[in-house]
């Protein structure tokens, strides 16, 4: 997919704490360069050099769905010194963002049964995934992964959507206790699945497709159970350390099936099919 | 009316502005952004004889007032360039661009320096001999002067487009050898690279970079790059190219008066995708406001 990026002032319309370490910034702009969910956008903050990279939660576009200004959420986690300023910030300080970074998800893949699984601060990008699946009238199926329940956030929003969504935690304390790949086993024998990979005559007809998001070690778990053992496709959003965010300096590069792809460009969503796991 | 042309080794740039190797790709992501054609010219990514993939990833830390990267030369290597990348340039850029060469060995140097030179889209050659980040080359040939001369001369038997030799600022002498790569037949010195540094997660209590080490640009380097294009300008008669922290016009004028004849800006384009082109429409009312009428007048003016 070609993106075009876009550099911008937003206005911060809302900074509120989803969880002591989670925060949704609510951004107004011209948010015309967002063409996909799984797309991020490149945050300045004064008094650090690089931008912060954050994916895109959600994005309302300026004049398909009325106004003049459209407004892009993000939510971001504390993980460092500019994330806690961020904190901060109030409604109505203004940023400078690069909109419109990164490929992002692929929806035509999706068939009539996608299944999204996002972990902890992996979990954003696939909100808008999964509005527009349910506007495209497909019949979606969610796993949301947490180390506990005081961590938990956006599971009522993936509900109001109409998304069937399933609960792991670490720690047991909400939903079923284990990672995402357990919840998948668990949802899958539930849809008449079978995970094992036992059964080479077992069709796999539940689930058409997937989209994840998360930290690596869930990225290989799932690319092992789902796409691997359980024989579905899908594409996987991946994260590195980013210099510039869209494609100029190569800090983000990792080997693929395809040959060298930048993350921040190239990415960051990428094909079970091209990754070398 | 300010006039903002310069020549550099016999080739006039409508302005001193050249975005430097490692910042700008082989030039068409910026041309997605803005007309790069506003640009003196720029210096495309340190290309090599064979493709490479460069280093693991993290290969980026931030730093106060700047950035740590380990790449270690990513690029398609020489003959994709020739038959992929140029071409596609050529659709976006119609001056003669800088094309920078890295190597392992000296015949790497020729072999890459050869192919390129003869592209007609090349103007110069700038020969890195500094990176920070490869291991059993580029930067060892930089820092000692008997080893950058023999790479100099090796390569000036390939061709008689400019060429420049970029420096490490990870030496003792920078002068000694800015002067080596003249007597050995250099048309122009560039520098600095970047200059070698670390930094250390807390959280992990290991190094950020997977390289371990990487190398420092951005603003805050801007005195030692004023410094060493200082020192070089007095050591050598051939022209200087100045970058290391160029985010601003006026970084521009101050790099000239040191001695520069043009400036590179590397890590600017990096957080600030418009900043090349930003700087040059800044220059006219920067020079106005310093009553400079010619930038190719203030080249050296602090000495």
């Amino acid at each position: 997919m070609v993106t075009q990026m876009k550099q911008g002032v937003f206005t911060i319309t809302e900074n509120t704490a989803l969880t002591p370490t989670t925060y949704r910034m609510r951004l107004e702009g011209d948010t015309g360069a967002v063409t996909a969910p799984g797309q991020f956008i490149d945050i300045k903050l004064d008094g650090h050099f690089l931008r912060r990279p954050i994916s895109v939660n959600d994005v309302i576009l300026p004049s398909s769905e009325g106004g003049c200004d459209g407004t892009v959420t993000v939510i971001y986690k504390v993980l460092g010194a500019g994330t806690e300023e961020m904190t901060e910030f109030a409604p109505g300080k203004k940023l400078d963002v690069l909109t419109g970074l990164g490929n992002g998800y692929d929806l035509s893949d999706a068939g009539d049964h996608p299944l999204l699984i996002g972990g902890g601060v992996g979990i954003p990008p696939l909100y808008l995934a999964a509005r527009r699946l349910i506007g495209q009238g497909t019949d979606v199926s969610v796993i949301l992964g947490f180390n506990s329940s005081e961590e938990m956030y956006y599971v009522d929003e993936f509900e109001k959507l109409g998304c069937r969504v399933t609960v792991a935690t670490a720690d047991g304390s909400a939903g079923i206790k284990g990672f995402v790949t357990d919840a998948f086993r668990a949802l899958a024998a539930e849809c008449g699945v079978s995970c094992t990979g036992s059964d080479p005559d077992t069709e796999y007809t539940r689930f058409t497709h997937f989209y994840t998001c998360g930290p690596e070690p869930m990225l290989k778990a799932v690319f092992r159970e789902v796409y691997k053992e359980a024989g579905i496709k899908g594409q996987m959003s991946f994260e590195e350390r980013m210099g510039c965010g869209f494609g100029a300096c190569m800090g983000c590069s990792i080997k693929t099936a395809g040959g060298y792809k930048r993350i921040c460009k190239d990415g960051p969503v990428l094909r079970t099919e091209e990754i070398l796991w | 009316m300010v006039d903002t042309k310069v020549t550099l080794c016999g080739i006039t740039l409508d302005n001193p502005v050249i975005p430097a190797s490692g910042t700008f790709g082989y030039g068409y992501e910026f041309a997605e952004l803005y007309d790069i054609n506003c640009l003196g010219t720029f210096s495309f990514k340190g290309t090599t004889r064979e493709p490479r993939f460069g280093n693991e990833t993290p290969r980026i830390a931030e730093c106060p007032s700047g950035m740590l990267n380990s790449v270690g030369l990513q690029n398609p290597g020489v003959e994709k360039v020739i038959s992929e990348e140029l071409p596609k340039l050529a659709k976006v850029f119609n001056k003669p661009v800088m094309a920078n060469v890295s190597g392992f060995s000296i015949d790497d140097y020729v072999y890459t320096t050869e192919l390129l030179a003869a592209q007609d889209q090349v103007g110069w050659l700038e020969i890195n001999i500094s990176c920070p980040n490869v291991h059993g080359g580029g930067m060892s040939f930089g820092t000692d002067p008997c080893m950058a001369a023999d790479v100099v001369k090796a390569v000036r038997m390939t061709t008689d487009k400019p060429l420049i030799i970029k420096l490490s600022p990870n030496v003792t002498d920078i002068a000694g050898i800015a002067k080596a790569c003249e007597e050995a037949g250099a048309d122009g010195i560039s520098l600095i690279n970047t200059l070698m540094g670390m930094r250390i997660s807390l959280r992990s209590r290991k190094p950020i970079l997977a390289n371990t080490t990487g190398g420092y640009s951005g603003p805050a380097v801007l005195p030692v790059s004023l410094r060493m294009v200082y020192q070089v300008y007095d050591a050598v008669s051939i022209p200087v190219v100045g970058m290391g922290g160029i985010s601003t016009a006026e970084d521009v004028l101050e790099m000239m008066m040191a001695g520069a004849t043009a400036v590179e800006v590397g890590a600017a384009n990096l957080t600030e995708p418009f900043a090349s082109k930003k700087i040059i429409e800044d220059l006219p009312r920067v020079m106005e406001k310093y009553g400079i009428t010619s930038l190719a007048d203030i080249v050296g003016q602090a000495h």
